[in-house]
């Protein structure tokens, strides 16, 4: 007989997160609505466009018309003058941003244990979120291909 | 082939028990008692085993002739009750149903209490969450309208529809293999959903809509990340992240087909 030290395993025999069990009055805080059936269709729905979006970003950016030697201030300038394009790259931004921070909540909810660090994790992660989404989504529409001295 | 290994039996049954290739193995428990240790920690001991014996066979030969306060449960033995799940070599298992030859027994075969719920001592945890978890979904029939006088007649198509999640034993190998289980103790877990898959697939049953209504919940069934473990650990073969998809698609369409 002898003895070994080894890693906690997750949880088991951690009394400190035990408080976060169900209730044994039966599901007392049942939260109506449908916002996390809409949350999963939307990362599968998303995840889907992203796949078609990023790759064929990629594959525009680094392989098309001489790789990435092409890209610069006029090549963008180009690209934004398109409608299209200009589409193209909210949706990315959009959807990547959305997609991710939902992904993110998730991954908070799960490993964040206390309400306190879970309202500061979730709140850093928005503003985050909302300041990407805001300022791209002004480069894009705002962006101006004559340089003003 | 078969002739040679016959005659190899008959010799070693001269010199073994009954033609039966005994070995030495090291069985590495995670022993935990809450009166005496701060925390669990891992113990030796060397058993000799039949290959083709369970693992059970080997914890029960440790605690009737080495250390009698070892403790796990069990009870039929036999793959049927669902009380010996455990983590045996990293992975859940019913210790009645893991052979000693399956488990690379030339290496200490680690055993641990399933992961996720509180140990009490040893290899017994604190099974009351999972159960609540179990009792949230409303695990029985609900029926409205008039009583049949004789009984609820059930066509074998309408049967075989929930056939695959009727075989839970309630051992909580899946939810305990669950990482999101592990993360956050509030989710319903595998074993939860299963049992209301059971009645929310049933034709007989007119609960549905309230089931599916627990599981639309932030704890229910959208906290899965489709990661197979619990299907990987259930010592039934129950399909376990399929009939979670199912109840999924049941809540989107709002049909239960």
């Amino acid at each position: 007989m002898s003895t070994h030290v080894s890693l906690e395993p997750p949880r088991t025999g951690n009394p400190g997160r035990s408080q976060r069990y169900r209730s044994r009055k039966g599901p007392g805080k049942v939260t109506r609505g449908n916002f996390e059936l809409y949350s999963w269709l939307f990362m599968r729905a998303s995840g889907v466009l992203l796949v078609f979006l990023v790759l064929g970003h990629l594959f525009i950016m680094m392989v098309t018309d001489g790789g990435v030697e092409k890209i610069g201030f006029a090549f963008v300038a180009g690209r934004w003058a398109s409608p299209w394009w200009q589409f193209w790259d909210l949706m990315q931004l959009w959807l990547a941003m959305i997609h991710g921070t939902n992904g993110m909540r998730t991954v908070i909810n799960d490993y964040a244990d206390k309400d306190r660090t879970r309202a500061i994790l979730k709140g850093l992660l928005y503003t985050a979120a909302v300041l990407t989404v805001a300022l791209g989504t002004l480069v894009i529409f705002t962006f101006d291909p004559s340089i003003k001295g | 082939m078969s002739t040679a290994t016959v005659q190899e039996h008959v010799e070693t049954s001269a010199s073994g028990k009954a033609g039966i290739e005994m070995m030495t193995i090291t069985v590495r428990i995670r022993r935990y008692n809450p009166e005496v240790d701060a925390a669990p920690h891992w113990v030796d001991y060397q058993v000799t085993a039949d290959p083709t014996a369970r693992i059970l066979d080997s914890l029960h030969k440790i605690k009737w002739e080495q250390d009698g306060s070892l403790t796990f449960r069990r009870s039929c033995a036999h793959g049927v009750c669902g009380s010996d799940a455990m983590r045996i070599n990293g992975k859940n298992r019913l210790a009645c149903k893991a052979l000693v030859k399956d488990l690379n027994p030339t290496k200490p075969i680690t055993v641990e209490p399933i992961q996720g719920l509180p140990v009490l001592k040893d290899l017994v945890v604190d099974m009351e969450p999972f159960f609540q978890a179990y009792r949230d979904v409303k695990p029985f029939l609900i029926a409205h309208g008039n009583e049949p006088t004789r009984e609820r007649i059930q066509s074998q198509k309408d049967r075989d529809r929930f056939d695959d999640t009727t075989k839970c034993i309630l051992c909580a190998a899946c939810t305990t293999s669950c990482p999101v289980f592990w993360a956050d103790g509030q989710y319903f877990g595998p074993a939860a959903i299963v049992n209301a898959h059971r009645f929310i697939f049933d034709s007989r049953d007119d609960g549905a809509n309230e089931r599916l209504e627990i599981l639309n919940d932030r704890e229910g069934v959208w906290r899965c990340r489709t990661t197979f473990n619990c299907t990987e650990a259930c010592p039934r073969g129950i399909q376990i992240t399929q009939a979670i998809a199912e109840v999924k698609r049941a809540l989107i369409t709002r049909r239960v087909i």
